[in-house]
């Protein structure tokens, strides 16, 4: 089903993405582009799954998918270790503080990824449990839809994500 | 105990006091909490166990993390428009869900199903129920550390989701039964995927088992772990491969058939010693079993409709809707406003990759039920885990609860 739609992210290899040529005025920017190239290259997801996104996220771990392509393979069980948080599934109030204090324990800097009509909007259920969308609780980044979203889809939000972080737009500055 | 909103919820002493031994309460034992964010609890399964030096004396399970509210959301929604959320409830398994529950609506309104729609059903259920074991056999390696299998299943798992998303357009969450049949009849190709998967698999289960039969690692984390006799698993209703891992001959397609599986052969495995490793080969065994399935199903495929003509039940066929004024009034009323069983309550059953998995309806001949329940296989078998988990070591723990092969969405619902 659906996916996040900017076609313009998965690049063909060898195709100029423009940033290369950043004129670089000062060393402190410089030093932030090269911080931010490195975060991009060496992510670490928190390892936590909340419910069928969850299956599809291992799925775009699995074999098939390999996340790894994108330098995205080792999940942290973690949260102290790990740099982005991607909220696969349902939310209830329940599990609401327990994913904020997760959260919290992440160090700096760090990005949330929803994954799924659950996480970003509450998707089907509309109803007592669910939190309508994660971000009543914390800063999301990137928004990924569809129930489940494909493994493209969740890549394809990787990727956005990756962009822009390599833009240096804060985490949850958008809010 | 409610729940505050914004607050991770602490147990007091008070309230473990029937739970935990006595000598946790002195503080003699260590009580340690596990969950519901930890890589082996297959979801948001929170486990308080209490140690004494590395072995279990009791574990109580905290559930509700994953609570999504299904059955009072069912109650108002009308019987076709609940099939989509009875996906979401055993997310390994949605085709079975949706078997379960278009079948307990047939029961209660009395529509036959062609016979073609039904071998359809019984080749699809079984293909899930191959992806939900991969999915199990998968993370219950990774658990105990055997990293390849898990890459080895998805590989194959991704063949069923694309036979699924041929199907029903998507990869999981299929919502392709309806009352009275299908959504629609299977498209060209299907047979020929299916075909082609028969083919592949039996070569690659085969593979799965000598990657950790013999394997000596994998032989004492299992063998003799997580025990549980055939009476207790009765006793505490455990239902699907955990039981029968136990020696307890029930298995829903035998016991009371449904969708013509009395038309099949296969056999229903059984292990000895109710252990984590018996239950291990159980599974193993019934995904062979499956595939024997699929194949007779698929060779006997007959022709036919794949929905029932009641029109009760089913739309108007979308041709009709450009020359009959009556059919678009139909199609119309029957997407507004659902059609009504009779009053009256009705309960029926299917064997889940994880066991019984029933519905019980309860209509007041509205179009809306008035009560749906889920018996989630999931939920009952989690109460053995105490059980088969007292006196092991704390790193068996891990072993047990994915040999019990949980998903908590169904137990949580
Ligand atoms: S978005 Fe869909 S697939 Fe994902 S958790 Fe919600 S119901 Fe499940």
């Amino acid at each position: 089903m659906g996916t996040v739609g900017n076609p313009m992210i998965a690049m063909a290899p060898g195709q100029k993405t423009g940033e290369l040529g950043v004129a670089v005025t000062t060393l402190e920017e410089a030093l932030e582009w090269v911080a931010a190239w490195g975060r991009t290259r060496a992510m670490w997801p928190l390892l936590f799954g909340l419910a069928c996104c969850a299956i599809e996220m291992m799925a775009t771990q699995a074999s098939h998918y390999d996340l790894s392509r994108f330098g995205m393979e080792i999940m942290r069980a973690s949260p102290r270790q790990a740099d982005l948080m991607i909220v696969a599934g349902r939310v209830s109030r329940k599990m609401a503080p327990v994913v904020r204090r997760l959260y919290d324990q992440m160090t700096e800097p760090k990005w949330v990824i929803a994954m799924g009509d659950c996480a970003s909007t509450g998707g089907v259920f509309n109803n007592y449990a669910i939190v309508q969308g994660v971000d009543e609780i914390i800063p999301v980044d990137v928004y990924v839809s569809g129930c489940p979203p494909r493994p493209e889809g969740l890549i394809e939000g990787i990727l956005l994500l990756h962009e822009k972080i390599r833009k240096g737009t804060r985490s949850g500055s958008s809010r | 105990m409610a729940i505050r909103e914004g607050e991770v919820q602490e147990f007091t002493l008070e309230q473990l006091k029937h739970l935990v031994s006595e000598r946790a309460l002195r503080g003699e034992t260590i009580l340690l909490n596990m969950g519901p964010q930890h890589p082996s609890t297959h979801g948001v399964l929170r486990l308080l166990v209490e140690l004494d030096g590395e072995t279990i004396v009791s574990v109580v399970p905290d559930i509700g993390y994953l609570h999504t509210g299904i059955e009072k959301h069912c109650e108002h929604r009308t019987y076709t428009k609940i099939i989509p959320l009875t996906d979401r409830i055993d997310y390994l398994s949605p085709m079975s869900n949706n078997l379960a529950y278009v079948m307990a609506v047939e029961k209660l309104m009395g529509v036959e199903v062609p016979l073609r729609a039904q071998y359809i059903r019984v080749i699809l259920t079984e293909l899930q129920r191959i992806a939900s074991h991969l999915v199990w056999l998968g993370t219950h390696a990774l658990d105990i550390a055997a990293m390849s299998v898990f890459l080895y299943c998805f590989r194959e798992r991704e063949m069923i989701l694309d036979i699924f998303e041929m199907v029903s357009g998507q990869r999981m969450m299929v919502s392709y039964f309806r009352v009275g049949g299908l959504w629609r009849d299977v498209p060209e190709g299907f047979e020929e995927a299916v075909r082609a998967f028969l083919k592949l698999m039996p070569a690659r289960i085969n593979e799965y088992e000598r990657l950790l039969k013999k394997n000596p690692l994998w032989l004492r984390r299992t063998k003799g772990v997580g025990v549980i006799s055939p009476e207790d698993a009765i006793a505490w209703g455990v239902t699907g491969p955990s039981l029968r891992g136990s020696g307890v001959n029930y298995d829903v397609r035998k016991a009371q058939p449904y969708s013509s599986y009395d038309h099949f052969e296969f056999d229903v495995p059984l292990g000895e010693n109710g252990d984590v490793y018996d239950r291990f080969m159980v599974r193993i065994e019934e995904m062979r079993q499956s595939l024997r399935i699929i194949d007779q199903a698929l060779r006997r495929l007959p022709k036919g409709p794949y929905i029932t003509p009641d029109r009760k039940v089913t739309p108007p066929p979308k041709e009709e809707l450009a020359w009959s004024m009556e059919a678009l009034i139909h199609h119309f009323k029957f997407w507004t406003e659902g059609f009504s069983p009779p009053p009256g309550e009705v309960y029926h059953a299917v064997e889940s990759p994880r066991g019984e998995f029933g519905v019980y309806i309860n209509s007041d001949g509205s179009p809306r039920p008035r009560r749906v329940h889920f018996r989630a296989p999931s939920f009952v078998n989690l109460q053995a885990l105490p059980i088969m988990a007292k006196g092991s070591l704390v790193a068996d723990l891990v072993a047990i609860i994915g040999s019990i092969d949980i998903v908590l969405g169904e137990v949580d619902r």
